[in-house]
């Protein structure tokens, strides 16, 4: 019996399925995590969402219809048969007769924006000085030096203080909303690119001393391209697992940031400014802080599952398994 | 170890004095004016009088050196003398009186001393943030150890997911959706934090007690999270380590191997993060503190930056800044106490 089982075994010409890739490997350890794949599945659903819904739902969030003011979401007629509910606003609307879907759309919106382009510019800042601190010896000490500096700046206060500060002038040359998406968004990303330059900087100290880019540089390839063409590709996925937990932090930092009064103006939805707006009269209207406040911590529980999905799924340690 | 601490204690120096010159000078852009208020039939000369008053008549950098003179000479000769006169503990000391009322640094709103409105809006804080700390590693260190020893069981993976959730919703969330639950719907807790009420006996301490529990586990939610997930990630490394299998061969009692000989291991990563959180910590609060209308540092920094009341925030921030400088220092130091194999020579 395990004769025969050993000589099929021996009969094979060759391994089942042809050898698979790296990210064939790296999507299919993914792909086990359950909830990896349902926040990342969310994540797609509220991009696409806030994306292509303006075409669909085509009402215009800044319109005033004062005598709908104060609709109730439509379900809130299951149980209060006398609640006002109207099927032209699904979502209710607020004291000013906005209607609550579209806002909720073009929230989401400005929340997202902002989140991803704060993210990508922390991520730029943090992967540049990390590879070019871990690869030059000589500027490693100075810019490790200006990461422990602005690790030791207190974020909150300082994006407070310089919100504050720069709101007028950038206002005046960018228009309102153009002028405060600049500044939120470098706020953000000046102030969080730290962790990523520290874990990329380890990763590159210890890469640099590897054989392969001992070949690249006896073949006469220039630093930069070693940098590009060699480092970057193997430091790809602590960057992307910081990239996550960037996109969380950009998205709760924006809400706060709106939900203490210094975010975007007051006519621009943003999910943290809707929360923020609905606060004093959530006793009569709990769904206003709630559809806006869920979908904020959607969304990032979302964001972090799938980072912990990513760190596992791009561990070869764990992949193993 | 010693000279370490030293070398860490003389390079914060540097580190604060570039901040705090960074925040001034960012502070001198703003683009308001403390005599905003004034009326304008004030003639043009009383007006720049009070400029001068306010310190303003200066350029920047003699400002900056102002700033720093009041708040590094002249504070401390305050507190000595106020330690010396008032304090129980050194009060029988000789007065010292080497405060000769030079001008202090002064706040734009209230035209009163800064550094005696923080000292009264510091217990507020301290008690909300400080109580939400030890609630939140004394919640968390459990779970973490608990779900790592069972791990992939029903509790780590409820845990997983309670962690995941408190990490992901944000304190301005929270904090209003248990306003509505405790304080609107159930009645059961106050939704405003009155800081004016005083402990004498039992009831007024159910009373204190009532008021804080809604900020205190908003923010002690956050660091629960956090903490659990790294404690799990700690003890997991060490239950897969050689010296557990040796003392298991022992014989030694599971409770042993698992609370003394794993946990102590743990607890080095982790205590050097619960150092290192308490910063972060302070600016956390300034939203519950928002929310809660605590009036803490962090509301005094949010309505002085609406007021544009430059001398305070730039006090405040620098506080700020000293608090991670020296978190991260202790932070630092501990995990070489702590642990013998790091060396830092």
């Amino acid at each position: 019996m395990t004769e025969t089982g050993f000589t099929e075994a021996l009969r094979d010409d060759g391994p089942d399925e042809p050898p698979r890739g790296r990210w064939r490997d790296v999507w299919a350890q993914f792909a086990r995590h359950g909830g990896a794949v349902a926040g990342g599945g969310f994540l797609v659903f509220v991009t696409l969402a806030v994306l292509v819904g303006p075409l669909i739902w085509t009402t215009d969030p800044q319109t005033l219809d004062i005598r709908a003011k104060n609709l109730r979401p439509i379900w809130t007629g299951l149980w209060a048969a006398d609640a006002s509910v109207s099927w032209a606003h699904p979502f209710g609307t607020d004291n000013l007769g906005r209607d609550m879907l579209a806002q909720m759309i073009a929230g989401g919106r400005a929340s997202l924006a902002v989140g991803w382009a704060a993210m990508l510019l922390s991520l730029v800042i943090g992967t540049a000085i990390g590879v070019v601190a871990g690869f030059f010896r000589r500027l490693d000490g100075v810019l490790m030096r200006l990461t422990d500096l602005f690790l030791a700046l207190p974020i909150l206060p300082l994006l407070l203080v310089a919100v504050t500060l720069f709101r007028q002038p950038l206002r005046a040359s960018f228009g309102p909303e153009g002028g405060m998406f600049i500044l939120i968004v470098a706020v953000i990303g000046v102030t969080s690119w730290m962790p990523t330059a520290r874990i990329v900087r380890g990763d590159v100290l210890a890469l640099k001393e590897r054989e392969f880019v001992l070949a690249a540089r006896s073949l006469g390839t220039t630093p930069g391209r070693i940098m590009l063409r060699h480092l970057l590709p193997n430091v790809l996925s602590p960057i992307m697992v910081s990239a996550t937990l960037g996109l969380a932090t950009a998205i709760i930092t924006e809400s706060a940031l709106s939900f203490l009064g210094v975010g975007f103006p007051s006519d621009f939805p943003t999910w943290g400014k809707m929360l923020a707006d609905a606060v004093p009269r959530m006793v009569e209207y709990p769904e206003r802080v709630l559809l806006p406040g869920i979908a904020i911590s959607l969304t990032v529980l979302g964001v972090n599952y799938m980072g912990d999905g990513l760190r596992d799924a791009l561990d070869p340690r764990i992949r193993q398994r | 170890m010693l000279t370490y601490t030293i070398r860490r204690l003389i390079l914060a120096v540097p580190t604060l004095i570039f901040i705090s010159f960074v925040v001034f000078m960012l502070l001198q852009l703003a683009p308001g004016d403390p005599l905003a208020q004034v009326p304008l039939t004030v003639p043009p000369e009383v007006r720049a009088q009070m400029r001068e008053a306010l310190g303003l008549g200066e350029p920047p950098l003699v400002q900056y050196g102002k700033w720093l003179w009041q708040l590094f000479v002249l504070e401390p000769q305050i507190f000595v003398d106020w330690a010396t006169r008032e304090s129980w503990l050194l009060g029988w000391l000789p007065d010292t009186a080497l405060y000769s009322g030079e001008l202090r640094v002064i706040s734009w709103q209230t035209r009163s001393p800064v550094l005696d409105i923080v000292l009264q809006r510091l217990p507020q804080t301290l008690w909300v943030v400080g109580l939400a700390y030890v609630v939140g590693i004394l919640i968390s260190l459990p779970i973490g150890i608990y779900s790592a020893y069972r791990q992939y069981s029903v509790f780590d993976q409820a845990g997983t997911f309670v962690t995941m959730v408190g990490f992901s919703i944000p304190p301005f969330f929270t904090g209003p959706l248990l306003i509505v639950i405790f304080s609107v719907g159930l009645g059961w807790l106050p939704s405003i934090y009155d800081t004016t009420h005083r402990v004498t006996d039992w009831d007024s301490f159910v009373v204190q007690l009532r008021q804080m529990i809604m900020p205190v586990m908003v923010l002690a939610l956050q660091i629960t999270a956090q903490f659990a997930r790294y404690m799990r990630a700690a003890t997991l490394d060490n239950l897969r380590q050689d010296y557990v299998r040796t003392a298991r061969a022992k014989g030694l009692p599971e409770a042993v191997v698992v609370g003394v000989h794993v946990v102590r291991n743990s607890m080095i990563p982790v205590v050097t993060v619960i150092a290192l959180g308490v910063p972060s910590i302070f600016g956390g609060a300034i939203i519950t503190e928002t929310i809660f209308k605590v009036n803490g540092i962090g509301q005094l920094l949010i309505t002085a930056l609406f007021a544009n009341d430059l001398p305070m925030v730039m006090t405040l921030t620098f506080i700020f800044a000293v608090l991670i400088v020296v978190f991260n220092l202790i932070a630092d130091v501990l995990y070489g106490l702590l642990d013998p194999r790091i060396r830092y020579d």
